[in-house]
């Protein structure tokens, strides 16, 4: 500063010393926090009593009184808040995991895509990417809505192949009938993957002791899939579809997939794709030209270069924005209540409505999302742990 | 870091590559790359024809009676968006006064492209050029002078919706975010516990969920007599819901900061706020400006949620005017049509940011 240095103040009051101040600001800021707590409650509770509304958790032990379309445990109108919201709750973890896996799929191929040196894949990718992430994701949802609900009705259903129906009643498809053998196989698969991760393991102890180089892709491969099927072709390969028919106004048999559930499955998955497919291209390009060519210049194989030096670096890039790009995804499964899938939010909703307890209906949606995204953010910072890198 | 060019040499010249060696490169450089090429070729030869075919051909353009639309070989309707748009765009706003909305955008948008251009960056500038924006458009959505009828805000929907949705939302939020930010980064523990609870708990829940919250909760906490507007509720919601995110994007700025400008301010004798507003967030906001860019483009996305509680935005306005029978069947063709409408804005400002991030790396070279 240009002007004359001040004289030195006299600081001996407490009031001018940092350490008292910054206890001073923080009791403030709990003080303020309190009372409007304090404030809030007050206030809500004098409202609901006014309002004659009940609080408290005894709704989830009374009958909901209202039946869901779809769900994975079984539930009728006469079972209890607290099981209508365990089955929203298990409808939005079944839509997001599966969206989780297919965006992720979705994603990775468009993102290796757009980086492709052919003119017409990255193209197309570009596309797509610039397409689906600048347009909001609930007109993705309902977009795919209104194309299913036009759509031939189900005796004019399409059949892309024997014993699939697509209509607007949703996907229809054939489903093979429950055999004694099946869990067997199942038993197999598990023992095989277990299989191939022994095997991994070894391959790399010897790589490390001996310097010899196992290829571990193949082996495991045949590992995990030739075992489940040994068994099921030692037991005779039994296989019966059960293929969905037509009864009634609407299909019987095989397995079904609602229009709710497919419609917010491809937009949501849609939607989270095309950003995750930026992630993964900036994840290959953030790796320098330099590393490849070095790695040729040792000689090493191409699909060498890619597991052990191109793929373990873009992954530091990757891991952690794809993380809370999951995370999105899973928030964006609330959107079922756009268009009627029973999710968490949609039943939460209808509860609210329901019973005019709407704080605690919902505390219960934001704690249960906080729960989901907590875990998987737990997760997902574990992983990151796993490909981040180690310094000695 | 590669690139280390001065002004002075020229670029080195581009390779002039023969056009056949172009294709084999680009192309056919692989038998993989063959067989992608040909799939690729394949299914566009088969979709580009058919959706040509239906959204220009055989589409039924002008304004005539839904019937003609009906018809078998009718392909796209484009004509419900011609009888439609007006509701569409508007929403409930009453007819006779739509100008002034009409109105309202132009001069809401073209503030944007000025406040967007590098030339205008000066507050000097840009808060009498806002200040005047916001209020000749609230004036105008509003009215109630100057010969103007009122319109309450239960009636405003549509396109100007969306635009007052975002602009209270950036506006509310990036204060908020930035406060938000800094209390993340204070050295006073109660501080920073409540702003990283805050922030996460937020971050966690979806935006459907504080929506709930504002509009169904909100109410109740306040005492009796005591009432907000919906719309206001809702922009507080989304506000707060955007400044959390934001505020990840703004500690990530300030994280970029080196020491040395913290110790310089402090020894130059400056506060704490003044060595944040004068030093500090003006170099960490310049660093993390793509990202910040990339949340208000998420947020203008997010107005579409009010769909969901039902105020009348562009996508729900549309929502409900395609409830109307004659013209049900043709939903796809007004959704792709307000599907144009956000891309245009998204495209632009994502092609924004990418122009920021080029002018900020210019700067660093």
């Amino acid at each position: 500063m240009a002007e004359q240095a001040h004289p030195p103040k006299n600081n001996r009051s407490i009031l001018h010393s940092i350490a008292f101040r910054n206890i001073a600001y923080q009791l403030l800021l709990v003080a303020a926090l309190a009372f409007l707590g304090w404030y809030l409650y007050d206030n809500i509770n004098e409202n609901l009593d006014r309002q004659n509304i009940a609080t408290g958790w005894g709704f989830l032990n009374e009958p909901a009184g209202f039946d869901i379309s779809e769900s994975i445990i079984p539930f009728d109108s006469s079972q209890t808040f607290a099981r209508i919201f365990a089955a929203g709750v298990l409808n939005t973890l079944h839509v997001a995991f599966v969206g989780i896996f297919l965006a992720t799929l979705l994603g990775i191929t468009m993102g290796i895509a757009r980086v492709s040196r052919n003119w017409l894949v990255s193209k197309v990718a570009s596309a797509y990417v610039e397409i689906c992430r600048n347009v909001p994701v609930v007109l993705h949802v309902i977009f795919w809505s209104s194309i299913i609900r036009l759509l031939p009705h189900p005796r004019q259903a399409l059949e892309p192949f024997n014993g699939a129906f697509i209509s607007n009643r949703g996907l229809m498809l054939p489903f093979p009938v429950d055999n004694i053998l099946y869990p067997w196989v199942a038993f197999a698969l598990v023992l095989g993957i277990g299989g191939a991760l022994i095997f991994a393991r070894w391959a790399r102890f010897r790589r490390e002791h001996t310097g010899q180089y196992i290829s571990v892709f193949w082996p495991g491969t045949s590992i995990i899939v030739g075992l489940p099927l040994l068994v099921w072709v030692l037991g005779g390969a039994p296989l019966t579809w059960d293929y969905p028919a037509l009864k009634g106004f609407n299909y019987q048999g095989g397995i079904s997939l609602s229009p709710e559930y497919i419609a917010l499955l491809i937009g949501i998955t849609v939607y989270t794709g095309a950003f995750i497919a930026e992630i993964v291209r900036s994840g290959i390009e953030s790796i320098h030209r330099g590393q490849i060519e070095a790695s040729r210049a040792l000689g090493l194989r191409h699909g060498f270069i890619m597991r052990f030096i191109i793929i373990p670096q873009a992954l530091r890039v990757i891991v952690p924005p794809t993380a809370s790009q999951f995370l999105s995804l899973t928030k964006n499964s609330s959107l079922g209540v756009l268009i009627g899938y029973p999710d968490l939010v949609n039943i939460g909703n209808t509860s609210l409505n329901q019973t005019g307890q709407a704080v605690e209906a919902i505390a219960i949606m934001m704690l249960v999302y906080l729960t989901i995204s907590l875990t998987i953010s737990i997760f997902m910072n574990f992983y990151n742990k796993l490909v981040a890198i180690r310094e000695r | 870091m590669v690139d280390i060019q001065s002004k002075r040499t020229p670029p080195p010249v581009a390779e002039r590559v023969p056009a056949i060696r172009w294709v084999r490169d680009n192309f056919f450089s692989s038998a993989w790359n063959t067989l992608l090429t040909i799939l690729i070729v394949f299914v566009l030869f088969e979709a580009v024809p058919a959706f040509f075919e239906w959204g220009v051909l055989n589409a039924v353009w002008g304004a005539q009676d839904h019937t003609s639309c009906r018809s078998e070989e009718a392909g796209a309707c484009w004509a419900v968006i011609a009888e439609k748009h007006r509701p569409m765009l508007f929403g409930l706003f009453p007819y006779e006064e739509h100008w002034r909305l009409l109105v309202a955008l132009i001069i809401f948008i073209s503030v944007i492209c000025i406040t967007l251009s590098r030339r205008f960056w000066n507050v000097k500038i840009l808060a009498p050029l806002w200040i005047a924006n916001l209020g000749i458009c609230s004036l105008l959505m509003w009215g109630g002078l100057f010969g103007l009828p009122y319109v309450d805000t239960q009636q405003w929907g549509g396109l100007p919706l969306t635009m007052v949705l975002f602009t209270g939302t950036v506006v509310f939020g990036m204060p908020v975010a930035v406060l938000l930010a800094l209390g993340r980064r204070s050295h006073m523990p109660g501080i920073k516990a409540t702003c990283v609870t805050f922030i996460e708990c937020m971050r966690g829940v979806p935006l459907i969920t504080i929506l709930f919250v504002a509009v169904n909760v909100f109410p109740l906490f306040l005492p009796q007599g005591l009432e907000f507007d919906v719309m206001v509720r809702v922009m507080v919601g989304m506000a707060i819901f955007f400044a959390c995110y934001q505020a990840e994007v703004i500690r990530g700025g300030l994280q970029a900061i080196t020491r040395g400008q913290y110790e310089a301010a402090e020894a130059l004798g400056l506060g704490y706020w003044q060595m944040m507003i004068r030093i500090i967030l003006p170099q960490a906001l310049r660093v993390c400006l793509p990202g910040i860019v990339n949340h208000i483009i998420a947020a203008f996305k997010n107005t579409s949620y009010v769909l969901i509680i039902g105020l009348f935005d562009i996508l729900s306005a549309t929502t409900a005017v395609m409830q109307d029978p004659l013209w049900r069947l043709f939903t796809i063709e007004a959704y792709l049509f307000v599907a144009l409408v956000y891309f245009i804005f998204c495209f632009a400002l994502s092609k924004y940011s990418q122009n920021v991030e080029r002018w900020l790396d210019e700067g660093r070279r």
